[in-house]
């Protein structure tokens, strides 16, 4: 099957807006007979389960939370941006369009930028309206910042926990659709295979967490809205519960996968304490606007970091980039922390982390507090003091965080960071329409590959699920649905569903009756071992293909080994993982197989055979200036299609931060 | 900071679904880190029970980094465990020390029943937003977000009853089992916005009615809730509950 | 919503636990003035004369028909609120105690139960007999002499005492909880409320305690 983005022609400006003049509607009465499944309530899913039911359309929502106000959105620390030129800065939709292609290193659809640009202006009034506190200046109006080394402020924020606050905002809405009879949620719930006929995305197969039961739910479209597939490395910033396997079904159903080894690394995490560790908590981007990062120039330095003194530190980032220093992207600044760690000069207990110092920050601030209060002579203790109190209005709930989780207190002893999986700009190929090569299914958010091609912005994934949610969905669905108004449900009894529930059951059974002696958890930490040093933060040709080899064998260890404790019909999370890790091994060797095919370094694909000679990414935009969108074929047996990109308005450079 | 390894004695109550009866099960687990989280003291357990063949407790947890508010564990008389505005998952095990024993139970609240061991289901808490934790504006309808000032110290005290995490340690902590906190803390959120005032009164009664109907129950401001809260939400915002609902009962205005 | 529907929700009865509390607070105010007449240790005579004056006027036998509805609808809806919370929750093995809230708070079933048994001997011993013998047209029982020779009893005195202990608590938490209910604790006022509160509970119950210790001690002729 041919690619078909289905751009609509005209100028960048109008293809949005002459779609919504010409797309097709479906009238109110006609809605109310249309079902329209949502799986996820994150962002994109919550977003747009209540936008669709407040058009009148008959949604059920599915979350695997308890609530879906737990999706993982929540977590989001530092905002949301939107082409509001509040600031009068300067900022405009084709600023922030050519920020995000250009961030994106050349790898996402012009037209599709466009529009995320151009309705994100709409997002933020939709959230201020339904109640989202972000952060006002003392004449009441909202407040912006800078945010990962953008010239214009365009963040919007509350305090570090925008994430929360907009998800908090779309959950209400979709609570109160829940409330109008227009949303049924089921919560507890998880997608676990996608019924087909005549070749449409016709309902799912859902297991009931609690009880087990596996149910047959039918929709006339399916919304998958689940995220990212972070997980897959194991220990990345993704909650524990994130998966891929409702959006892997679907790709073994006939959605094409696009793009599945783009994978964000965030520069600043909490750093590995030990094999106990399950996850990784990120400190907000925004603490590299203060703090400045370096290691030792000595090899294995065992001194404190207070011993050391200045002239034998080495702020790498300020070395390297002295334009953007500290600042650089998240993809430049985590591969020069790697490449400082493998050389040797890592920092702590485990030497795999470097120093985010904030004494020079607290120095500054100080200084000027002193200066504010007409504190002449004032000793270095007091200039501390006030410099702290700074700092701490500004990032306190940082702070404390970290020393929860370290016991180090960061304003006496420097911070240590370390790069972590963060977020996914590969998943499901979707058109202009965020349809996906199955007819009726669609894919929103992180969980489509759309967007932030090769490397995601600060403070856009926020605003790409919310835009695709609110505003995007609503009319492109339409479109499709307008066709559907004489297709009447389909009963569950029907063949299509009664196949793929059993498709599903035999698949719990094979599980469960594999017996042998390993947990789920250790097949799992054992994976994510393998992706993220052969698939991590740099590749080559040759470990992408040992990954390709273990982790099939790992595969296959897995389907003879894997130790399953309790019964099928009851709640058993050690059941849920083993489905979701068994989805991630088939997940893992695709992303080998893309990584080694896509030989360039591009945003945060890094192959180590092609770097400039100052070691930064070399992009080969002659040969892969394309979407790689794969398709299922069978077990370890995909084909690649490609999507050529083609830059009408945009000329792709050599990124630089020098 | 020293790091050091510790053995404990863990008390902890298993229950197999909402229609059984539960017990408290003993199990020793040696060499935990100080460094730690105590879910990942959890999963060290869980892993350990798996390779002797036994069933892993089941207990509630997403995140794992405090924002979620999936989390909930009742440990040693406390929800969320001993450290200040602090959840389960970020609590860490530098709190204990060799030999110590650690009694952990579900939250207990018959509007919050068990689907085993330390899982409870909460819902309730979505009911009651659904019953009127929102203001009704479809998408599309905003006007521009400027266009309505908000005064900076309403939008920050709405900001701090918004981070209420849902987690459900108000009821776990209250002797009445009451709710109050988390509604009175989406009341709030909303009242403060200009926003969301056309509607305030009619969501506090909507709010209240069904929180009651939910089976929680009544505040007499002992304060537990706000003690044991992992967002620090304050005992003010039930005062503007309150405040709501007695403006309603002098104006009679807003019925349901 | 009708009124009943207000007054039956939670919050609609801790409104009312709050105002029948606060009329009782007020109450004590009027009880303590009148009573601490005897301080003038005039043999009696202005507390007989205000006493009078309390057991004849009008308004005031009006008004304490009221105080006995109220003093019975707060007993009785505080007792039935507090059933129905146990009913709430099985109870935890372990529980925080005093480290996240005050066991004043916790108890006030208990302190209002003890107030109550108080109540009863109090009553039965001076507003009973009195109101009887008016009622039977009779004189007024000359109250003072009655307070003298009563708290010579130290078993008597150590129920009063205890009495107004158990007083002093329920007040602590329920002077600050009143306003709490009818929301005037934000900020701006919380610790005003706070301070009144904790000062009305020690004053007033000293106040009360003083009485029948100063009988006691023959500090009074």
């Amino acid at each position: 099957m041919a690619l078909n983005s289905k751009i609509p022609n005209g100028s960048l400006e109008k293809k949005w807006t002459d779609y919504k003049s010409t797309c097709k509607l479906v009238n109110p009465s006609n809605k109310r007979q249309i079902e329209i499944i949502v799986v996820g309530t994150g962002l994109a899913g919550a977003s747009a389960a209540a936008a669709l039911g407040e058009l009148g359309y008959k949604v059920k929502a599915f979350c695997y939370q308890d609530s879906p106000r737990r999706a993982h959105s929540i977590a989001a620390q530092g905002g949301i941006n939107a082409a509001k030129n509040y600031q009068n800065d300067g900022d405009s939709t084709y600023r922030l369009f050519y920020d995000t292609i250009k961030g994106g290193d050349y790898r996402a659809r012009e037209g599709n930028v466009y529009r995320l640009a151009e309705v994100s202006a709409a997002i933020i009034d939709q959230c201020v309206a339904q109640g989202v506190p972000f952060a006002r200046e003392y004449g009441g109006v909202l407040s912006n910042r800078s945010f990962g080394g953008t010239q214009v402020q365009r963040t919007f924020y509350a305090a570090g926990q925008t994430g929360q606050q907009l998800l908090i905002g779309a959950y209400q809405a979709l609570q109160r659709q829940v409330s109008l009879g227009t949303v049924t949620m089921y919560s507890r719930h998880e997608m676990l295979e996608l019924v087909k006929i005549d070749g449409k995305a016709r309902g799912i197969i859902a297991r009931n967490l609690v009880t087990g039961e596996l149910e047959r739910h039918f929709g006339h479209a399916v919304l998958l809205c689940t995220g990212g597939y972070g997980n897959v490395f194991y220990l990345s910033t993704n909650a524990m519960g994130c998966n891929v396997t409702a959006a892997w079904k679907a790709h073994k159903q006939g959605a094409y996968f696009g793009n599945p080894c783009f994978t964000q690394i965030h520069p600043t995490c909490i750093p590995v304490s030990g094999d106990h560790q399950s996850k990784l908590t990120l400190m907000s981007e925004s603490l590299r606007n203060d703090g400045r990062i370096w290691v030792s120039k000595v090899k294995a330095d065992t001194r404190k970091p207070g011993d050391i003194p200045e002239e034998e530190r080495d702020y790498y980032l300020e070395r390297r980039y002295p334009a953007f220093g500290n600042l650089v992207p998240r993809d430049v600044a985590s591969r020069a922390a790697k490449e400082r760690c493998d050389a040797g000069y890592g920092v702590g207990a485990s030497r795999q982390a470097v120093y985010l110092d904030f004494a020079f920050a607290i120095n500054r601030y100080g200084k000027i507090e002193v200066h504010k209060q007409g504190l002449a002579n004032a000793d270095q203790g007091t200039i501390r003091k006030l410099g702290m109190e700074v700092v701490k209005e500004k990032y306190g709930n940082l702070f404390e965080m970290y020393e929860k989780i370290t016991g180090e207190d960061p304003y006496q002893v420097p911070m240590r960071i370390y790069p972590a999986v963060h977020y996914t700009m590969g998943g499901l190929w979707v058109d202009y329409e965020l349809a996906t090569t199955v007819p009726n299914l669609y894919a929103l958010g992180e969980c489509n590959f759309s967007d932030h091609g090769a490397n995601r912005l600060g403070a856009s994934a926020l605003m790409q699920g919310l835009a695709d949610g609110y505003f995007v969905i609503p009319y492109t669905l339409g479109n499709a649905m307008a066709d559907e108004i004489r297709n009447k449900p389909v009963p569950t009894d029907h063949p299509a569903f009664v196949e793929a529930e059993k498709l599903v059951q035999s698949r719990i059974d094979k599980l469960m009756g594999v017996n042998g002696t390993e947990s789920v958890e250790s097949f799992h930490k054992r994976l994510g071992k393998i992706m993220w040093d052969k698939c991590g933060m740099a590749r080559n040709a040759e470990g992408l293909k040992e990954a390709i080899t273990e982790i099939r064998a790992l595969r296959q260890e897995f389907w003879n080994n894997v130790r399953i404790p309790g019964e099928v019909g009851e709640f058993n999370p050690e059941l849920d993982k083993a489905g979701r890790v068994a989805d991630f091994m088939e997940l893992g060797e695709l992303m080998c197989m893309d990584a080694l095919n896509r030989e360039e370094s591009c945003g945060g694909h890094f192959r180590e055979e092609y770097q400039t000679e100052e070691g930064e990414a070399l992009r080969q935009d002659d040969k892969f200036m394309y979407v790689s969108a794969w398709e299922f074929k069978g077990e370890s047996d995909f084909y690649m299609h490609k999507e050529n990109l083609e830059y009408e308005v945009v000329h792709p450079s050599q990124r630089s931060y020098k | 900071m020293e790091h050091y390894n510790m053995n404990l004695t863990l008390k902890v109550w298993k229950q197999k679904n909402c229609k059984t009866k539960g017990a408290f099960e003993t199990y020793q687990v040696q060499n935990i880190s100080s460094e730690m989280s105590f879910l990942e003291m959890f999963d060290i357990l869980n892993e350990r029970l798996i390779a002797e063949g036994k069933e892993p407790i089941a207990f509630d947890h997403d995140c794992r980094e405090g924002i979620c508010g999936t989390c909930s564990m009742f440990i040693n008389g406390r929800a969320h465990g001993p450290w200040h505005q602090t959840t389960t998952c970020q609590l860490h095990m530098r709190e204990y020390k060799d030999g110590d024993t650690i009694v952990v139970e579900p939250w207990r609240s018959h509007s919050f029943p068990v689907i085993k061991d330390l899982v409870v289901d909460r819902t309730a808490f979505d009911r009651i937003i659904s019953a009127g934790g929102f203001i009704s504006v479809n998408t599309g309808n905003a006007v521009d977000a400027n266009a309505v000032l908000v005064p900076k110290d309403d939008a920050d005290d709405s900001f701090a009853a918004a981070s209420c995490i849902g987690c459900g340690a108000c009821v776990a902590a209250c002797p009445n089992a009451s709710a109050m906190l988390f509604v009175s803390a989406k009341v709030s959120q909303l009242a403060l916005l200009p926003q969301g005032r056309p509607e305030a009164t009619t969501r506090a009664l909507n709010m209240v009615k069904q929180m009651d109907q939910e089976g929680f129950g009544s505040c007499t401001n002992i304060g537990a809730c706000e003690a044991e809260c992992p967002k620090g939400i304050s005992l003010e915002n039930i005062a503007r509950l309150n405040r709501e609902y007695l403006g309603s009962v002098f104006t009679g205005k807003a019925s349901s | 919503m009708n009124w009943k529907q207000y007054f039956n929700t939670s919050i609609g009865k801790k409104l009312i636990m709050a105002t029948t509390g606060i009329f009782l607070i007020v109450f004590l105010v009027v009880h303590c003035y009148i009573n601490a007449q005897i301080f003038y240790n005039d043999g009696g005579t202005r507390f007989n004369e205000a006493a009078h004056f309390m057991g004849t006027n009008f308004v005031i036998r009006f008004v304490e028909i009221g105080l006995f509805g109220f003093l019975i609808w707060h007993m009785i809806l505080g007792l039935a609120l507090y059933n129905k919370n146990k009913s709430k929750r099985t109870a935890y093995a372990v529980n925080a105690g005093n480290k996240t809230s005050k066991w004043y708070s916790r108890s006030m079933a208990l302190l209002g139960t003890l107030i109550l048994l108080f109540l009863v001997i109090h009553l039965r011993n001076f507003w009973a007999p009195n109101r009887l013998s008016t009622l039977t047209g009779g004189e007024e029982l000359p109250l003072y002499n009655m307070m003298k020779e009563q708290f010579q009893q130290a078993w008597l005195l150590a129920i009063y005492l205890l009495g107004v202990f158990s007083l002093a608590w329920h007040l602590l938490h329920g002077f600050y909880s009143a306003f709490q209910t009818f929301g005037l604790c934000n900020s701006r006022y919380k610790d005003m409320i706070r301070f009144i509160g904790v000062a009305f509970s020690i004053i007033v119950p000293i106040a009360f305690a003083s009485m029948p210790i100063a009988f006691f001690l023959h500090l009074l002729n």
